[in-house]
């Protein structure tokens, strides 16, 4: 409020800082330029839109460099400056520098995909910097109809992107319920933000947050449920059981990169807009958003973990199927520190958790889909049996994917996993939720046990090939580069972050918002 | 000192590393299997000797200060400091690590794994030893954990990969419960560190300075609790120890020596460490179920053996040794449990006996099972001959003989088993009197009755303990190599003792000896230490 308050600019246009909002207007210029140069390059070209996008991601993700300074705030009513639609704050800097990185190892995985399933290239590319460009422009919203709209540019690509496999009817299938059931969560969370329009007269979440303090009588029941209403589109979006019902086939029918992304910026759009509304807009609604995401918090992990548990392994696709209900196991935990937040006495600081959870899983959640990937080029059904004796064949692969299910089941070595996870159970402990510590404390052993079963194949002896077929001896594929580069930058990051978890951690430890 | 201490952790871990990379140039020796298990014997050799001098420079006028601190910050953000440091109470343990694991390394060169690759098993043993030699040396809680963590992955790649029949279905046990376990001492020690008073801190000596001030009674119950189930699970205490067994059994001997000789103290070191300085008002409340358990578990241990030595039983012999385990370290758990300084100095020098018996024991299993091919006790008196002899058979006549057919042997696990069941003048003994001792007079607060009926049974225990070691001695040892009369039979005679088996073995025996005959040798560097992990305890 401090940095808001010392801009003493006054004009009747609302002015625009274009450097602060640099990184979504980055990839969504590059959306738009993808798709005019589709229009225009011969066939033969049309392989470099994919360098071009990855250049576009990093170049947007650069640009938050200059914005570390300190806050910026622009596109602020002329009436009163300190009231603004896009912040630039270390929040917003960390889930941005999230997405677009995120965004950009999902474009390296997807290089390949693209090439061996003939997927239209440009049209692939425009969708994927375009749902990008919503991913980023979410965490600097600060009035509900940006959210809003942010979500929905985030969402909207993502629909036709999983439905892309034009060929594939489980691709269609999978595309119509994602966007089914994600249209159905918009809807609701609009209908919440009307209502908290109607009992607060405003949109901006600062002055929501001031008028919710005191809401007139009458209008109490109709904040609270406008309140309740609003997370529903975002809990969507971050998979939360009991708005989970779409991630398995979605992911499993979607292209793999595309899992991948969904898996790493559905989330963070969901938890960004979740810390938003509630932290921000909505702190004094806290008793009734704080029990009602520790229940969805404890109901995701028991819930997605329990199914990854019961995925059997040799059922095609169980890999990307384990990945899926696994996710949906991560962002319970993800939702924790944000259900803290309503008991904790600085908010700002307990969701810095999330956010420090979050960039650990994102490394390493894409890492073990940059593996798969490469599984899946030789093994097209990807099951779990197909990793048996990986490491006899591919060892630098195999160790990776070790390192990746053990960082995602916070196990040495995979230290920042574990770490995360003790940033995440001190957020729980200190907030008094002391159930909540209990309930992750259980899923995080269900949760050992199917990352430890599926690291244990990697290194058996690989399975004795069947006596009838006249093995014809496949060559060991070599990894693709773009996939060695996905793999190879997300292991650095992995082990980086391993070594020096302070990296991560210290969002945990200062305020945030 | 100082970077003495701190290479013992990281040397074993640069030496995994490099274990899985080729060999250098002049390096290569016989074959790439050769140049790394003698790649594992240097490095281990480099970590004992560097124990060793650490144990020299250690001053021990002064063993209850901690010394060869190392303190810089980590992960400011939680508060994770990397603090290494030694005191009476770890710097044995850390020599009996290095000890074990270097023996366990020279048997491997002269005898390989059977199994995979040489390279994997040796980074494995490595890591394994960096871990627990760590989890000995850290003064910070999470460190701590995190070191009680790193061993899980080896020792299951150890079970599963290198081990005997049904290793699997083991290694996984011993994750899963190991696990489960340790999820809830994370909560425990989290308890602990967020609610310290003065803000939150993991560092263990400033913990144990406060000594719980600052953590409401409940607190302190429900974090002596949370962390009591892990490491209790860990030491095992029945009845959380099914997992061992198992685990033994199925472990390569290697594996076994390392699991029962090093991995279980883990486990005692953590409530003495931990428990006792850290949450001592919760401890006191939970002391006298510790006991009932612990004791619970010794009559168990001794009670299951018997049952296994048995003939016609089918018991296996690591298996035995394993439920003997449970036995002894409920010694350990009950010498803790007293809360006194006699009992903690007991359960401190049961723990480092029981380390090196037990390990010497399961060398020699494992070396009775190169020769005969079983460690079944049935199938290996039916081998000998004895039992099969008719008449004298059955009740006591029969056996397996080694003191026939490798005398050495024989007379090797003979002592490893007079030792285990506590003969004065070898270590076995002390430890479990001290801690008997400390039973009969519980510290203040806690019921001398209740106390006085524990160490009535535990007592029974040590006479059970004798009673089944007896029977597996005179099963295996003795009965006639061949029947009376008749020319040896081809094939019964077995191969002694060899010289790489000596080596192994005898600086296991020696010490076992030197604690027995000079246990001021250890009580002179624990009492100190203990008195400052327990103040305000008279006896």
């Amino acid at each position: 409020m401090n940095a808001l308050a010392q801009d003493p600019v006054r004009s009747v246009v609302q002015s625009v800082d274009w450097l602060t909002i640099a990184p979504p207007t980055l990839a969504a210029l590059g959306a738009l330029a993808v798709l005019v140069a589709d229009l225009f390059l011969p066939e033969r070209r049309k392989p470099l839109l994919g360098p071009v996008t990855v250049a576009v991601l990093a170049l947007a993700a650069l640009s938050l460099l200059p914005l570390r300074s300190g806050d910026r705030t622009t596109f602020c009513l002329t009436a009163d400056p300190a009231v603004c639609s896009y912040v630039a704050d270390p929040f917003t800097l960390a889930v941005q520098f999230l997405v677009l990185g995120a965004a950009l190892i999902a474009a390296l995985l997807s290089m390949t995909a693209v090439r061996d399933e003939a997927l239209p290239r440009g049209e692939y590319w425009f969708l994927l910097l375009a749902s990008a460009a919503g991913a980023a422009l979410l965490p600097a919203a600060r009035d509900l109809t940006t959210l809003i709209v942010a979500l929905e540019v985030a969402s909207l690509p993502s629909f036709a992107l999983v439905g892309l496999r034009r060929a594939d009817g489980r691709s269609s299938e999978a595309a119509l319920k994602f966007f089914l059931s994600s249209v159905t969560a918009t809807a609701v969370s609009l209908m919440g933000v009307s209502f908290v329009y109607a009992a607060t007269g405003s949109l901006h979440l600062d002055r929501v947050a001031e008028e919710l303090r005191d809401t007139a009588p009458g209008l109490d029941t109709l904040a609270a449920t406008g309140v309740a209403l609003t997370l529903v589109g975002f809990a969507f979006k971050t998979a939360a059981v009991p708005f989970h019902s779409w991630v398995p086939d979605t992911y499993a029918g979607a292209p793999l990169p595309v899992a991948a992304y969904l898996s790493v910026i559905g989330k963070a759009v969901g938890f960004s807009g979740l810390i938003l509304v509630t932290v921000r807009a909505f702190p004094s609604y806290g008793h009734v958003w704080g029990p009602a995401l520790a229940v969805l918090a404890a109901l995701t992990m028991t819930g997605g973990n329990v199914a990854a548990l019961r995925q059997r392994p040799e059922r095609a696709h169980s890999a990307v199927r384990l990945l899926a209900w696994s996710s949906v196991g991560q962002a319970g935990y993800l939702l924790v520190p944000i259900a803290a937040a309503a008991y904790a006495a600085e908010p700002g600081r307990a969701v810095g958790a999330t956010v420090a959870y979050a960039l650990m899983y994102a490394a390493v959640n894409l890492g073990a889909f940059a593996v798969a990937a490469h599984v899946g080029r030789t093994a097209a059904a990807n099951r779990i049996t197909d990793y048996r004796g990986l490491y006899a064949a591919h060892p630098p692969t195999a160790l990776a994917l070790a390192f990746f299910l053990l960082c995602l089941a916070g196990l040495p070595p995979g230290i920042i996993g574990l770490f995360a996870k003790v940033a995440v159970f001190s957020t729980a402990v200190d907030a008094g939720l002391g159930w909540l510590a209990a309930v992750m404390a259980v899923n995080v052993v269900i949760a050992l046990y199917y990352y430890l079963a599926w690291t244990a194949q990697l290194f058996r002896a690989p399975a004795p090939a069947p006596a009838a077929a006249p093995a014809p001896a496949p060559a060991p594929v070599r990894v693709a580069a773009p996939l060695t580069a996905a793999i190879a930058l997300t292991g650095l990051i992995a082990v980086g972050l391993s070594g020096a978890p302070q990296l991560a951690l210290r969002f945990a430890a200062d305020v945030l918002l | 000192m100082r970077l003495l201490l701190a290479a013992v952790v990281v040397l074993p871990l640069l030496g995994a590393g490099a274990a899985l990379l080729p060999a250098p140039p002049g390096l290569r020796g016989r074959s790439p299997e050769q140049a790394v298990l003698r790649h594992g014997v240097t490095v281990t050799g480099a970590v004992l000797a560097a124990t060793a001098v650490l144990a020299l420079g250690f001053d021990h006028d002064r063993p209850g200060t901690m010394q060869a601190e190392t303190d810089i910050g980590w992960i400011p953000a939680l508060g994770v400091r990397i603090h290494l440091g030694t005191d009476g109470v770890s710097l044995p343990l850390l020599v009996l690590t290095a000890l074990l694991t270097f023996l366990c390394a020279l048997y491997s060169y002269h005898r390989p794994p059977e199994g995979p690759r040489p390279q994997a098993f040796v980074a494995l043993v490595l890591l394994l030893e960096a871990g627990t030699l760590a989890t000995f040396a850290v003064l910070d809680l999470m460190l701590f954990f995190l070191a009680f963590e790193t061993v899980l992955i080896p020792m299951y790649f150890l079970i599963a990969r290198w081990g005997g029949a049904g290793r699997e279905r083991a290694a996984w046990r011993f994750v899963l419960y190991t696990l489960l376990g340790s999820v809830v001492m994370l909560l425990g020690l989290l308890l602990v560190g967020l609610g310290a008073e003065g803000g939150p801190t993991f560092d263990m000596t400033a913990l144990a300075e406060d000594g719980g001030r600052g953590l409401t009674h409940t607190t302190q119950l429900l974090a002596a609790l949370a962390i009591g189930i892990g490491l209790a699970v860990k030491t095992p205490m029945w009845p959380l120890h099914s997992w061992l067994p198992d685990a033994h059994t199925a472990a390569p001997t290697v594996g076994s020596v390392l699991l029962a000789g090093v991995l279980l103290k883990m486990g005692t070191y953590g409530f003495v460490r931990i428990v006792l300085p850290v949450v001592p008002d919760g401890i006191h409340t939970l002391a006298p179920y510790l006991a009932a358990f612990a004791v619970t578990g010794i009559i168990y241990g001794s009670l299951a053996c018997l049952a296994l030595s048995r003939s016609g039983a089918g018991g296996d012999l690591k298996r035995l040794i394993a439920y003997s385990s449970v036995g002894h370290m409920g010694f350990v758990l009950l010498g803790v449990a007293t809360l006194t300084r006699t009992g903690v100095n007991g359960a401190l020098f049961a723990n480092i006996a029981h380390g090196l018996i037990t390990g010497l024991l399961f060398f020699l299993v494992g070396a009775v099972k190169d020769r005969t091919g079983t460690t079944d006790l049935d199938r290996l008196a039916l081998g000998g001959g004895g039992e099969r002899g008719g008449e004298r058979g059955g009740e006591c006549g029969g056996g397996a003989a080694l003191y026939g057919r490798a005398p050495r042997l024989g007379g090797l696990l003979a002592f490893g088993a007079v030792a285990s069941l506590g003969l004065p003048g070898l270590a076995g003994f002390w430890g479990e009197m001290l801690a008997l001792l400390g039973a009969y007079h519980p510290a203040d607060g806690l019921s001398r009755p209740a106390y006085l009926v524990f160490m009535a049974l535990a007592a029974l225990g040590t006479l059970l303990t004798a009673a089944y070691l007896l029977v597996v001695v005179r099963r295996v040892c003795m009965g006639t190599p061949h029947a009376p009369g008749a020319a040896p039979a081809p094939g019964t005679a077995l191969p002694d003792v060899r010289g790489h088996e000596f080596a192994a073995w005898i600086p296991l025996v020696v010490l076992t000896v030197l604690a027995g005959l000079w246990p001021a040798i250890l009580l002179g560097l624990t009492d100190p230490a203990v008195q400052n992990l327990l103040p305000g305890v008279s006896r």
